[in-house]
Order: structure tokens, then C-alpha cells, then sequence
């Protein structure tokens, strides 16, 4: 064994300790290029070019294309739909996650299935079971028509769609955590004559509440972001209609792609800001779990 | 605080955790649920602290002759010490200690200052003054374990639950808090339960132990009945050390034995290691042929592993190391051996 391994060290000249499981040098330079390669091409070159196109004409010329009352409209309207959908969400997320992990009932592997639903179907089909209830041909639709209430093509469709599409969010975050945790501290909390809600506003929740706010910034993400759900139900009525994605479309359509890409850059901003705020809420959780061991 | 359980029966799909069992804990006395995993010993615990339901029937709780079996778990009046603690990770010490306090409603909450008086106390009591604003992380085992306790008590309970309360400790803090709970106990004279798998832990601690099995109570009795009088096989083999000898046993047992091995029918014999007689083999003196196999000399007693026969059966037997030096035995020696005491039965029950 010793000879083997002093020989081993003789042939590499690094002079670092040898390691079992290290490659040579070859290996392990083509492997780093190749992973470079793929995430220059496939991550950094898609986001400079938003930047490029969207600055090409200009810094005044990017700002121009917010003053422009459609693509204020699409804002507003993004932000109203996540402002609805991201709390929904996390009422529902939370309750589920709290049913299935720290209670045993029957069909508990049916919720689960059901929860992921979300995220196996095509986002346009989620779209599409909205329009096959609420639309003019829908269940409802002649219902709906009578009491004049507009769901699809309107903003309460596009939140519907929304909700649905970013459901698993929340809860798929929550679940694995709550059921590490255990129902000793909860139970612990009731022997102690804890009711119901004192036990989860005082122990459950301040146990989950990194994992909680990872799940919220996720899910905000995909509700600011969804493209495919949202564009079955919207309708395309400008200034009405109209969310982020759905307006970058109609934009580089009418090949106007300085606004394209300037509104492109906001959803890229919103993108990196999550991406930020989730390795702050990973460091933060790795710390306290940390000092929790 | 008394605590009565009767015709407790409890499964979980097709398995049967407690098989309709009863159990008398008396006022101000300190039990131990001793049994293998899997016993119904935790379960038990559990029903008894309202965290379990029983299943529905005949079974009923109670505490002090009081009907709790529909009374919610927090408001039974029951301390309960969890296996790994279950301390809230993000309060400190104190918090901890507060919490059953400061959740009461505003009428019976005291007011904050005797609430920290009150965890003052407590703090004290466990010996852990300087450390009420530490995490649970930041405490050893020993401390954690005693914080959990300090927190089941701050709400003044009638009756103290532990489940495995020394489980997850090294040898020596397990024995230190093992002495600090008796005397605690004695002291404040609280009406306690707790689960064990440990035998010498049950034996030294408790007032009484109830020994369980298969979803069944076995025994109860002072440590001193069920060790030296055994009422089933397995309590024989779970208490202690025990040899258990095909029958029939050549040559009587030893004088003054008590338990002469008279019964026709018994096909074993359960007898402990210190309860046989070993002497140098030599013609005209009775006894078992016996052959040393191997011996342990490290500690208080040997113990001398012997070979029966020409059989497979191996037998222990514990003696001075007077008597192994007055024998100077070594292996392959061929030896009699007689028993002193032990107890037959006459069906094969197997651990």
C-alpha cells in the first residue's frame, strides 16, 4: 500500500497531497470547460442579451418604454396577481403542510400526489381547465354569463390560473421540513396547555419560517413569471389583460424589441433579486440549523 | 395523585400495541414501565399523558379516582419529559421553562415578574442559574434533559411522565441525573411514571416496577419481587442475567436451596449465575459435569463460561474471585455444578 502511494505522489507534480479521487489534470480541465461552456451559453449569454437589446438604443430609451400606459397596465397587473395568489398560496401551503406532516389520516399519499399536480401538468392545460369551467362554453359559463360575471379573459381567470400554477410552491417546501421536525415540540407545547393555535403560532411557525420565506419567494417568482396558464386565460386585451410575460410577447410580435426586452429585463431583475434573496435565506437557514447541532 | 388505567387496549392497523391492560400507579410513588421495544411501554405512557387515545371500549384513565380519559392532554395536569427532549429550538432556556405559564389565559396567567420568579426557581432547582438565556443547542444532554423537566414542572403537575428520560445520555450523566432525579422525586414527592428499557435503570430507581411484553403487563412488583421472584420466563431473562438449564439436572441442588427441581413435568430451569455452586470435578461429590470454556475475571466477580456435558448448552456462573483462586480453575478443567436456588417451568418460552 505504502509503495503504491508513494509512487503515486512521485508521478504528480503539483506536489499536493494525493487524493484517491482525484482525475488528471485532463480529465478534470475538459470537465470544467465543458461545464462553463453550458452554463455560459445556456444561462449568462440569454441574460446579457436582455440587458444588450434592452439598452441598445439608449438608457433613456429603456426608461421610455416603461412610460408607455400598456406596460404600466402589464405591471400593475402582475403585481396584483402575485399580491393575490402568493398569499392564498401561503395560507393553503401552510395548511397542507401542516395536515400532512403532522397528522396520519386516510388518503394522505392521495393529498400529496394531489398537491404536485401543479407541476405535472403543461401549463397550458391548467389554463385550459379554467377555460373548460368558467368559459363561455364552460360548466358555468352560461351561469356566469347570466349573473354577468367575467372570469375568463378577465383578471379573476388570470389569478385563478396563477394560484394554481404556483400551488406546489409552498407547501412542497414545507412538508419535508415539518415532517424532519416531528410533533414532539407540538406535543410538548400541548401537554404544557397550549391550545391549537397557540401551539402553531408559537412553535410550528417560528420552527418553519426560513423554509416558509424560501417557499414565498419561490412561488412569487413563478406567479410574477408564468407565462403559459396565464396566456390561455388573458385574452391578450391590452392595457386589461395583460401580465409581464404576456406583454414581452406581444411586444417583439410587432418586432418593437427595445420594449420587449426592457420589460424582459425587469422579469431578468426579478429573477436575480430571488436568486439573491434565496442564497440569503439558505445562508441564513444553514446558520441557524448550524448553531441548532 | 393516584393514577388508575384499566382495560387499556390499543392498535394500529393490524398491530396490537397494549392488550387490554391495567394498571394501579399509588400516590406519590416512582414506577417503572420496563420492557423491550416494542413492548407497549411508550404507548402506555402516552395514553396514560392524553397524547393517545385508547381504543374505544371499556378503557378509562384516572387520577385520583377522577374519570380523565375525555379530558384534553393539557389540561389532565401531567408533566411530560420527551424521549429527545423536545425542547422549542428557537426559545432560550427560560422561555422554555415560561412557556406553559405564559400560554394560560390572561385571568390564571401569573404576572410576568412572578413568571420569572417562578423560572428563577426552577432554574435553580436544576442547577442551571447562568444558563436561562442559552439555546437548547448550546446545552449538553444532561442540561437539555433537565430543562425538560424544569419546563414540565413550571406548570405545577400532578403527575410526572418520562418517557426514557435518561435514554439518550453517556454512561456517567446518566447515572449522576439518575440519583438527582430519586432524590427530586422523594423530595417534592410527585406522582411518577417512567419508560425504560433498561433493567438495572428500572431496578435501581423505581419504587415499583411493571414489567411488560408483547402488549401485555407481565409483573408488577417492589424491584426486589421481581428480581428474586420472577413470575414468568421472560421476566427471568429480561431482568438480569439467567441460564436457563434443560431438564433433567443431574444432582440435587445444594443445600439450602429452597427450589428443589421436583417437578416431573417442568422441562427447564431458569437460574441465575450467581445461584450455582462450582467445585473442582471429583468422584462421590453430586453435581452437573461440567467443562470451562472460558473465564472473565475483570470486575467485582468472575465469570466462569462452562460447557455442559457434551451438549451445546453453555452455562454462566458468577463467584468471587476468591472462590476462582481458591479453584485455580483454566480452561478445558472439567467441573460439578450445583444449583442453589432457580425456578422450573414446564412450558419452552423463548425472549
Amino acid at each position: 500500500m505504502a509503495s503504491t502511494a508513494s509512487s503515486l505522489t512521485s508521478t504528480r507534480s503539483s506536489g499536493a497531497l494525493p487524493r484517491a479521487t482525484q482525475d488528471s489534470a485532463w480529465v478534470r480541465w475538459s470537465l470544467i470547460t465543458v461545464a462553463l461552456g453550458f452554463v455560459g451559453f445556456f444561462l449568462v449569454l440569454p441574460l446579457a442579451a436582455v440587458f444588450t437589446e434592452a439598452l441598445r438604443r439608449g438608457v433613456g430609451a429603456y426608461f421610455d418604454s416603461f412610460a408607455d400606459p400598456d406596460a404600466r397596465s402589464a405591471i400593475r397587473l402582475t403585481l396584483l396577481t402575485a399580491a393575490i395568489s402568493v398569499p392564498a398560496n401561503l395560507v393553503f401551503g401552510v395548511a397542507a403542510a401542516w395536515c400532512v406532516s403532522k397528522f396520519a389520516f386516510r388518503g394522505k399519499s392521495l393529498l400529496i400526489t394531489l398537491i404536485d399536480l401543479p407541476f405535472a401538468v403543461s401549463p397550458v392545460i391548467s389554463g385550459l381547465i379554467y377555460v373548460l369551467i368558467f368559459g363561455a362554453q364552460g360548466w358555468f359559463g352560461s351561469w356566469l354569463i347570466d349573473h354577468d360575471i367575467k372570469i375568463i379573459f378577465a383578471v379573476p381567470g388570470i389569478v385563478l390560473a396563477t394560484t394554481f400554477v404556483t400551488f406546489p410552491f409552498i407547501a412542497r417546501e414545507l412538508i419535508p421540513l415539518m415532517q424532519a421536525q416531528g410533533t414532539d415540540e407540538e406535543y410538548a407545547a400541548i401537554t404544557l396547555g397550549a391550545s391549537g393555535w397557540q401551539t402553531f403560532w408559537r412553535v410550528t411557525l417560528p420552527n418553519i419560517k426560513w423554509g416558509l420565506f424560501y417557499g414565498v419567494i419561490l412561488c412569487n417568482a413563478r406567479a410574477m413569471g408564468e407565462f403559459g396558464a396565464v396566456s390561455v386565460v388573458s385574452g391578450h386585451i391590452r392595457g386589461e389583460t395583460n401580465t409581464l410575460p404576456l406583454h414581452v410577447e406581444i411586444l417583439y410580435n410587432e418586432y418593437s424589441f427595445v420594449g420587449a426586452f426592457a420589460v424582459a429585463s425587469l422579469l431578468a431583475l426579478l429573477a436575480i433579486a430571488t436568486l439573491v434573496l434565496k442564497s440569503f435565506i439558505e445562508w441564513r437557514h444553514a446558520q441557524v440549523r448550524g448553531a441548532a447541532h | 395523585m393516584s393514577i388508575q388505567a384499566t382495560h387499556i387496549t390499543k392498535t394500529f392497523g393490524a398491530y396490537t400495541a397494549l392488550a387490554g391492560v391495567d394498571l394501579h400507579v399509588p400516590q406519590g410513588k416512582l414506577v417503572a414501565l420496563l420492557g423491550p421495544s416494542g413492548s407497549g411501554k411508550t404507548t402506555l405512557l402516552r395514553i396514560i399523558a392524553g397524547l393517545e387515545h385508547p381504543d374505544a371500549g371499556s378503557a378509562r384513565i384516572a387520577f385520583h379516582g377522577q374519570d380523565v380519559t375525555h379530558v384534553p392532554a393539557g389540561k389532565r395536569g401531567v408533566g411530560f419529559v420527551f424521549q429527545h427532549y423536545a425542547l422549542f429550538r428557537h426559545m432560550t432556556v427560560a422561555e422554555n421553562i415560561a412557556f406553559g405559564l405564559n400560554v394560560r389565559s390572561r385571568k390564571e396567567r401569573p404576572s410576568k415578574a412572578a413568571i420569572a420568579a417562578r423560572v428563577q426557581e426552577l432554574l435553580k432547582l436544576i442547577q442551571l442559574e447562568q444558563l436561562g438565556s442559552r439555546y437548547p443547542s448550546q446545552l449538553s444532554g444532561g442540561q437539555r434533559q433537565r430543562v425538560a423537566l424544569a419546563r414540565a414542572l413550571a406548570v405545577e403537575p400532578k403527575v410526572l411522565l418520562l418517557d426514557e428520560p435518561f435514554g439518550a445520555l453517556d454512561a456517567q450523566v446518566r447515572k449522576e441525573l439518575r440519583r438527582w432525579l430519586r432524590q427530586f422525586q422523594r423530595e417534592i414527592g410527585i406522582t411518577t411514571i417512567f419508560v425504560t428499557h433498561d433493567q438495572e435503570e428500572a431496578l435501581e430507581l423505581a419504587d415499583e416496577v411493571v414489567v411488560m411484553n408483547q402488549a401485555r403487563i407481565e409483573q408488577v412488583g417492589t424491584p426486589q419481587e421481581v428480581y428474586d421472584h420472577p413470575a414468568t420466563p421472560f421476566v427471568y431473562q429480561f431482568l438480569g442475567s439467567v441460564n436457563k438449564l434443560q431438564l433433567p439436572w443431574r444432582g440435587l441442588p445444594s443445600e439450602g436451596s429452597s427450589i428443589p427441581f421436583s417437578d416431573p413435568k417442568a422441562t427447564v430451569a431458569f437460574v441465575r449465575p450467581h445461584d450455582l455452586d462450582i467445585a473442582r470435578f471429583s468422584i462421590g461429590l453430586e453435581g452437573e459435569v461440567a467443562t470451562v470454556k472460558s473465564i472473565h475475571s475483570a470486575g467485582a466477580l468472575a465469570r466462569i463460561t462452562c460447557q455442559r456435558g457434551l451438549g451445546e448448552e453453555y452455562i454462566e456462573v458468577e463467584t468471587s474471585r476468591q472462590r476462582l483462586e481458591e479453584l485455580r480453575l483454566i480452561p478445558e478443567d472439567n467441573v460439578l455444578l450445583r444449583v442453589r436456588k432457580g425456578r422450573t417451568f414446564t412450558e419452552d418460552y423463548t425472549i
